[in-house]
C-alpha cells in the first residue's frame, strides 16, 4: 500500500469509527460540538504555570474514549504528524523564561519550563477533544450541527466539500506523482524545478474540478443553500450531557483538583 | 420538445465550435449525439443546459434557454456527468439523491420515498448510505444515474455514460439506459452502446451536422462514419 492509498484508507477509517454505535456516537451532534467548544475554551483559559489545574481536565477525553468504545492508541496514531507541531509549541519557554517556581527535591524548575508543559497538555487536549468529536460523529452531521450554529454557511459549505474531495485530489495527486516517476526513475521525490508546473498542473486541475461540480450543483437546483443530513433531535439525554459536561469542566477550571488530592495526600 | 435553432458558439473569437446547429428533438426519443474528439458534442450538452452563453435560439418545451427561464429549464433536464466524482458532492449516496428533491422544495419524507423508489428500482438499495469516496468505479456511475432519476426530469441528458466501466458495469449501464422511459440525449464514442440505446443519431462534425437519421443507418455507414473518424460498432463490423 502506498503512502496515498494508506492515507485515503485512514479518511475511511474515521467514517467508519464515525458510524459505529455507543452512549456517544447517539448523543446530538449539536451536543458533542458546543461541548467540545466549551471544552477547549477552558482548557485554553488556563494560565500558562497551571499545570496542576490542567491536569485532571484529561479525564473528560479519558471518559469519553471508555464511553465511545475508541481505542486511545488509535487517537494517537491519527494525531502522530500534528502531534509533534504542537509539542513543540513552547520549546523555546525554558530559555526566555528562567525564573525558578518550585523545587522538585532538589531539583529547580523555571516558569519556562512549566509553561512549556502547560502549553504542550493544552494543545495534547485540545487535539484529543477535537478528534473525538470527529471519531464519534459523521461529518456531515457536524456541518449541519454548524449550520445550527449560525455558522455562515459559505464556510460550512466549504468544510463538506473539502472532506468530500480531499481523497479525490489525493488520488489526483498520486497519479500525477507515480505519471513523474514513471519517467524519472531513481529520483526521490519531486525535483523543486518540478514543482512550480506540477503544482500549477494540480490548481488547473482542482479549479476545472470546481467549476464542473459548480454547474452540477446549479443543474439540480442549488441556490445557495444546502440541506443536509436531517440532524438526530435535541434530546434530553443531549442537555444532560451538555449541561453536566460543562459543569464538570467549569468545576475543573476553579478547583484544581491536583493540588486538592496532593494536600490530603501530604495530610 | 427541444429546439436547436441556428445555434453557434465560440470559446474563441473567431474560432466558432458550434455553426449554425439545427435540430429538433421530440419527447420520448433517444438521440445519440456522436462524432470525433472536439466535434461539439459537450457543448452542445452545455448549451442546452444553460451553462454556456448561446448565439441563436434553444428551446426546451417552447422555453427558450435564457437567463429568466435556467430554472425552470434545469428543473426539466437531469445531466449525468462524465465524471460522477464531480457530480456525487455529498457524503453519502443517500444525500447525493437527496440534494435535487430538497432544492425543489419537495419535504423530506416525500423525498425519501422517492430516493428509496429509485434505488429499489435500479437495484441499488445497498449503497444508500455508503460514503461517495467508498464506491467503485461501476458503483459511483450507477449512483450518479440515481440521483439524477431521483429529480425525476423530463429529459436525460448523459456525457459518455459507460466510459471506464468494466463490461459487466458498462452492461447493467445499458440496461438502466433502455429502462428509461423520459427522452434522452447521450454522447458517447461507444457506437454499440448508442446502437442499444437510441433510437436515432446525430453525427456532428466541426461543430456541424454531418448526419441526422435512424441510428440504425448511419451506424452501419461505414463511409461516413470513417469519413468523420470513427469507426463501425464492433457489432457491425463483423469483428465481434
Amino acid at each position: 500500500m502506498n503512502k496515498v492509498e494508506k492515507a485515503l484508507s485512514e479518511l475511511g477509517a474515521m467514517d467508519e469509527l464515525a458510524a459505529q454505535d455507543s452512549p456517544i456516537h447517539r448523543l446530538s451532534a449539536a451536543a458533542k460540538l458546543l461541548n467540545t467548544i466549551a471544552y477547549i475554551i477552558i482548557v485554553m483559559s488556563f494560565d500558562k504555570y497551571q499545570l496542576s489545574g490542567l491536569i485532571p481536565m484529561l479525564l473528560w477525553p479519558v471518559l469519553l474514549f471508555q464511553l465511545s468504545g475508541i481505542r486511545v492508541g488509535t487517537c494517537f496514531y491519527k494525531l502522530r504528524i500534528v502531534l509533534p507541531l504542537v509539542m513543540a509549541v513552547g520549546l523555546f519557554n525554558p530559555i526566555f523564561d528562567r525564573h525558578i517556581l518550585l523545587h522538585v527535591g532538589k531539583l529547580a524548575v523555571s516558569g519556562g519550563v512549566i509553561s512549556m508543559l502547560t502549553l504542550m497538555l493544552k494543545g495534547v487536549l485540545c487535539l484529543m477533544a477535537s478528534f473525538l468529536l470527529v471519531a464519534t460523529t459523521p461529518f456531515d452531521c457536524i456541518c449541519a450541527a454548524l449550520r445550527k450554529m449560525h455558522v455562515p454557511k459559505t464556510l460550512v459549505t466549504l468544510l463538506l466539500l473539502t472532506y468530500r474531495y480531499v481523497g479525490v485530489m489525493t488520488e489526483e495527486v498520486a497519479v500525477m506523482t507515480d505519471a513523474y516517476h514513471l519517467r524519472a526513475p531513481g529520483q526521490k521525490g519531486i525535483h523543486v524545478s518540478a514543482w512550480g508546473s506540477f503544482l500549477g498542473q494540480l490548481l488547473l486541475r482542482s479549479m476545472d474540478r470546481a467549476q464542473e461540480l459548480y454547474s452540477s450543483m446549479l443543474l439540480r437546483g442549488y441556490h445557495q443553500h444546502f440541506h443536509y443530513a436531517p440532524e438526530k433531535p435535541f434530546k434530553a439525554a443531549d442537555a444532560a450531557y451538555l449541561i453536566l459536561s460543562i459543569a464538570l469542566f467549569l468545576a475543573l477550571r476553579f478547583v484544581d483538583l491536583s493540588q486538592l488530592l496532593g494536600r490530603m495526600i501530604v495530610r | 420538445m427541444i429546439a436547436f435553432e441556428n445555434v453557434s458558439f465560440a470559446y474563441e473569437k473567431n474560432r466558432p465550435v458550434i455553426k449554425d446547429l439545427a435540430f429538433q428533438i421530440e419527447d420520448g426519443e433517444s438521440v445519440g449525439l456522436i462524432g470525433a474528439n472536439g466535434a461539439g458534442k459537450s457543448t452542445v450538452m452545455k448549451l442546452l443546459l444553460g451553462l454556456l452563453p448561446a448565439q441563436g435560439h434553444i428551446l426546451v418545451d417552447d422555453l427558450q434557454v435564457t437567463k429568466e427561464n435556467l430554472a425552470q429549464i434545469r428543473r426539466k433536464l437531469g445531466f449525468v456527468l462524465q465524471n460522477s466524482d464531480n457530480q456525487m458532492f455529498m457524503p453519502t449516496v443517500y444525500e447525493d439523491m437527496m440534494f435535487a428533491p430538497l432544492n425543489y422544495m419537495m419535504m423530506r419524507e416525500e423525498a425519501e420515498a422517492r430516493v428509496d423508489a429509485v434505488l429499489e428500482r435500479l437495484g441499488l438499495t445497498e449503497l444508500k448510505h455508503r460514503h461517495n469516496h467508498k464506491l467503485s468505479g461501476g458503483e459511483k456511475r450507477m449512483a450518479a444515474i440515481a440521483t439524477i432519476l431521483a429529480m425525476e426530469p423530463e429529459v436525460i441528458l448523459m456525457d459518455e455514460p459507460t466510459s471506464a466501466l468494466d463490461p459487466f458495469n458498462r452492461r447493467v449501464v445499458i440496461n438502466i439506459i433502455r429502462e428509461m422511459d423520459q427522452t434522452k440525449i447521450i454522447t458517447s464514442h461507444d457506437l454499440d452502446m448508442i446502437l442499444d440505446t437510441c433510437g436515432r443519431v446525430i453525427l456532428l462534425s466541426e461543430g456541424r451536422i454531418a448526419a441526422d437519421g435512424p441510428a440504425d443507418r448511419i451506424l452501419r455507414d461505414r463511409d461516413l462514419l470513417e469519413a468523420n473518424h470513427m469507426e463501425l460498432p464492433l457489432s457491425l463490423s463483423g469483428r465481434s
